[in-house]
C-alpha cells in the first residue's frame, strides 16, 4: 500500500499575538507547528501500513522553510518526505495544484491522507479540490478508517449523521481529531530520521503560469470587548452580585 | 449569474436575500438549484423568497455523496454559465464546494457572512485564526463559489405573487467507485445548541457523566434549558452527544447569555461561543483563558458556585 500523507506547516494560533494599537494578528515570528489534524492523518498512515506494509511519503508545500516539520512527521514513520517550495502568495487553488503535480510524479499511490482542515484557517478545501482534480473519491471527516486489500472504508461524520463509505483504491481520505492520538516519536526514531530522504521540488518545476485566484488583501483586527469583572471573594456574595449583573443586563428574569 | 444551492432549505432561503442583492449590483439574475426529487412547492417558494428561476434537478442517485452532486452541479453551471455561486455551509456543502471550485478551476472561500463588491472585485470576509483575524479574501478568478453558513443573512420578504420559472430536468451522475453503505442520524434528542438564547456549558471541570445534572437544573431555572459542553466531554470522553460540542469543530452559538462553567477556555472553544451576548465563566483556576473572555465571571469550583447560582436565580425570578 502506497500512501501520501498531505501536511500542513503553520502559525501556533496558541502562540500567536495581537498587535495592541490595531487588535491585528502579528504572523511574523509566531512559531511554526504542523497542523495537529494532519499528525492524525499520518498516525492512521502508519496504521495501515502496519497492516498492508508499503511506503510513506510525506508531502509538504510551504513558502516557509519546513525542514524540521518535515522531520517530525519522518520520526512518526514516514519513509520519505517530498517539499516544495511555494510562492508566497500560495491559495487554494495553487496548493492543490501543486499538490496534484506531486502526486502524479510520485506516481504510485493508493491512498492520499490529510486532515479534515488546518486549525489556523480551517476551510478543508485541500483533500476535496485534490480529489477533484485527481478524479477520485473522497471519503471526508473520518472518524474510523478500516483499510482492506481491495477497499477502504470510513465512518464519517457529516454533522447530524455519521455515514459510513466505502471506496475502491485509489482514494483520499481526510480524518478529524477524533479517530486517534498521533503517536510521540522515540528517541531512537527522531534519531534514525535524519538518514531518511527529504526531496525538495521547485513549484514552477511542477507547474508553470500558477497565479492565485484568491487573494487575501487585509487580516483585520477583532475587537473582544468583554466587562471581565471578576468576582473571586465570598461565594455568596459573588453569586449574589453576578446575578444582580445579569439582571440588570437584561439576559434573565424576563 | 448568481446560482444558489443547498441541501438544506432555510440556508437556500437565507441565501437567496444575499443572491438577490449581488445579482442587482452584477445586473444579472439569480438560479436556485434542487436536487431530488420533483417539488413543485418548494421551487415556488424559492422563487417567492427572491429566485428568478429554479432548476429542479431529478437524478438516480439515492443519497448525497460529493462525487456525483459535483458533477450535476458542473453540468448545469456549464449550461447556465453562472460565475457567482452560493453554496450552504454545513459539512455537505464545504466538501462539495472545495471539489467543485477544483473542478471548474475556480476561486472558494468558504464560511463567509460578508460578501460585496470592492473595485469592482467580488470580495468575501472570513473570520480566520480561531477567531483572533478576520480575512478579506478577493477573488481574481472569473467564477468564484462561496459557502455560506446558517443565519449569516436574514432572508427578503415572501412574495408569493413574484413571478420566476421552473425548469424540471433529468440528470442521471456517472457511477463513481465509492458508496454510501450505511447512516446513522446523530440526533439523539433534538436539541439545538445553534438556536438557543441561553446556553449552560461544562467542560473538564466536571469530574463525573452523572453530574451533568448540576448544570442542566440551571439551565432549567434560566429557562435555556440548553446545555452545551466544550470538546473533551463529547469528544474525548463521550458523556454528552455531538450535538451539544461547541467549538470550532462542534457547533458556533450566539446565545444571548452563555454561562461556561468549568471550562478552560482553549482558542478552539472560543472561536464557537465567542459572538454570544453575555459570557459567565466560572472556573477554580483565577489563570483559566477563558476569564480573559467573560463579561463576568467567578472564581471557584463549580461544584460550589453553580448550585449556588442555581438558588439565587431561582430566588430572583420567582
Amino acid at each position: 500500500m502506497n500512501i501520501i500523507v498531505c501536511a500542513k506547516q503553520i502559525p501556533d494560533i496558541s502562540e500567536m499575538k495581537i498587535d495592541t494599537s490595531t487588535n491585528k494578528p502579528i504572523i511574523k515570528g509566531t512559531p511554526q507547528i504542523i497542523n495537529d489534524i494532519d499528525k492524525n492523518a499520518m498516525e492512521e498512515a502508519i496504521k495501515i501500513k502496519e497492516k498492508h506494509g508499503g511506503k510513506i511519503t510525506v508531502l509538504t508545500i510551504s513558502p516557509d522553510d519546513c525542514k524540521e516539520r518535515s522531520k517530525e512527521l519522518l520520526a512518526m514513520g514516514a519513509d520519505e518526505a517530498v517539499i516544495v517550495k511555494a510562492p508566497e502568495n500560495i491559495d487554494y487553488h495553487m496548493t492543490a495544484q501543486l499538490i496534484v503535480e506531486s502526486v502524479k510524479k510520485i506516481k504510485e499511490y493508493d491512498l492520499i491522507l490529510c486532515g479534515e482542515a488546518s486549525v489556523d484557517l480551517f476551510s478543508g478545501q485541500i483533500g476535496p479540490r485534490v480529489a477533484g482534480l485527481l478524479d477520485i473519491p473522497q471519503l471526508t471527516y473520518a472518524l474510523k478508517i478500516t483499510s482492506e486489500k481491495d477497499k477502504i472504508i470510513a465512518e464519517r461524520n457529516t454533522g447530524d449523521k455519521i455515514v459510513t463509505t466505502e471506496s475502491k483504491y485509489p482514494a483520499l481520505v481526510t480524518v478529524t481529531k477524533e479517530i486517534n492520538e498521533p503517536r510521540l516519536p522515540s528517541l531512537m526514531q527522531i534519531l534514525a530520521a535524519a538518514n531518511k530522504p527529504i526531496n525538495e521540488w521547485a513549484y514552477d518545476s511542477l507547474k508553470k503560469d500558477l497565479s492565485s485566484y484568491v487573494e487575501t488583501i487585509d487580516l483585520k483586527g477583532v475587537k473582544m470587548e468583554r466587562k471581565n469583572i471578576i468576582f473571586e471573594n465570598d461565594l455568596d456574595e459573588s453569586v449574589n452580585k453576578l446575578v444582580d449583573n445579569l439582571a440588570k443586563d437584561g439576559v434573565i428574569g424576563g | 449569474m448568481v446560482l444558489v444551492f443547498s441541501d438544506n432549505k432555510n440556508i437556500t432561503i437565507e441565501m437567496l436575500s444575499k443572491a438577490t442583492e449581488l445579482a442587482k449590483e452584477d445586473k444579472s439574475k439569480t438560479t436556485a438549484v434542487i436536487i431530488g426529487k420533483k417539488d413543485e412547492n418548494l421551487s415556488k417558494e424559492y422563487i417567492s423568497y427572491g429566485a428568478d428561476k429554479v432548476i429542479n434537478v431529478e437524478s438516480n442517485i439515492e443519497s448525497y455523496k460529493a462525487e456525483e452532486y459535483t458533477e450535476i452541479l458542473k453540468q448545469i453551471i456549464d449550461e447556465t454559465k453562472e460565475n457567482i455561486i452560493l453554496i450552504g455551509s454545513n459539512k455537505n456543502g464545504k466538501e462539495l464546494s472545495a471539489r467543485l471550485s477544483g473542478i471548474l478551476d475556480c476561486g472558494c472561500v468558504v464560511d463567509s457572512n460578508n460578501i460585496y463588491f470592492k473595485d469592482g472585485k467580488l470580495t468575501a470576509e472570513r473570520t480566520v485564526f480561531s477567531g483572533k483575524s478576520i480575512a478579506v479574501n478577493q477573488f481574481n478568478s472569473k467564477r468564484a463559489i462561496i459557502t455560506i453558513p446558517s443565519k449569516a443573512f436574514d432572508p427578503n420578504k415572501k412574495d408569493e405573487k413574484r413571478k420566476g420559472e421552473i425548469i424540471d430536468k433529468k440528470i442521471d451522475a456517472k457511477q463513481t467507485k465509492s458508496k454510501n453503505i450505511k447512516e446513522q442520524s446523530l440526533k439523539t434528542e433534538g436539541v439545538n445548541v445553534e438556536d438557543a438564547e441561553i446556553i449552560v456549558s461544562c467542560g473538564r471541570g466536571l469530574k463525573n457523566k452523572e453530574d451533568i445534572k448540576i448544570v442542566q437544573e440551571l439551565a432549567d431555572v434560566l429557562k435555556g434549558h440548553t446545555v452545551g459542553c466544550s470538546r473533551p466531554i463529547a469528544a474525548d470522553l463521550k458523556w454528552l452527544p455531538e450535538e451539544h460540542w461547541i467549538g470550532l469543530s462542534g457547533h458556533k452559538v450566539k446565545p444571548k447569555l452563555y454561562i461556561a462553567a468549568g471550562i478552560s477556555g482553549q482558542i478552539q472553544h472560543i472561536a464557537g461561543m465567542r459572538d454570544s451576548g453575555v459570557i459567565v465563566a466560572i472556573n477554580k483556576d483565577k489563570d483559566a483563558l477563558i476569564f480573559n473572555s467573560a463579561d463576568y465571571g467567578i472564581v471557584g469550583d463549580l461544584y460550589d458556585v453553580v448550585p449556588k447560582l442555581t438558588n439565587a436565580i431561582k430566588q430572583k425570578m420567582g
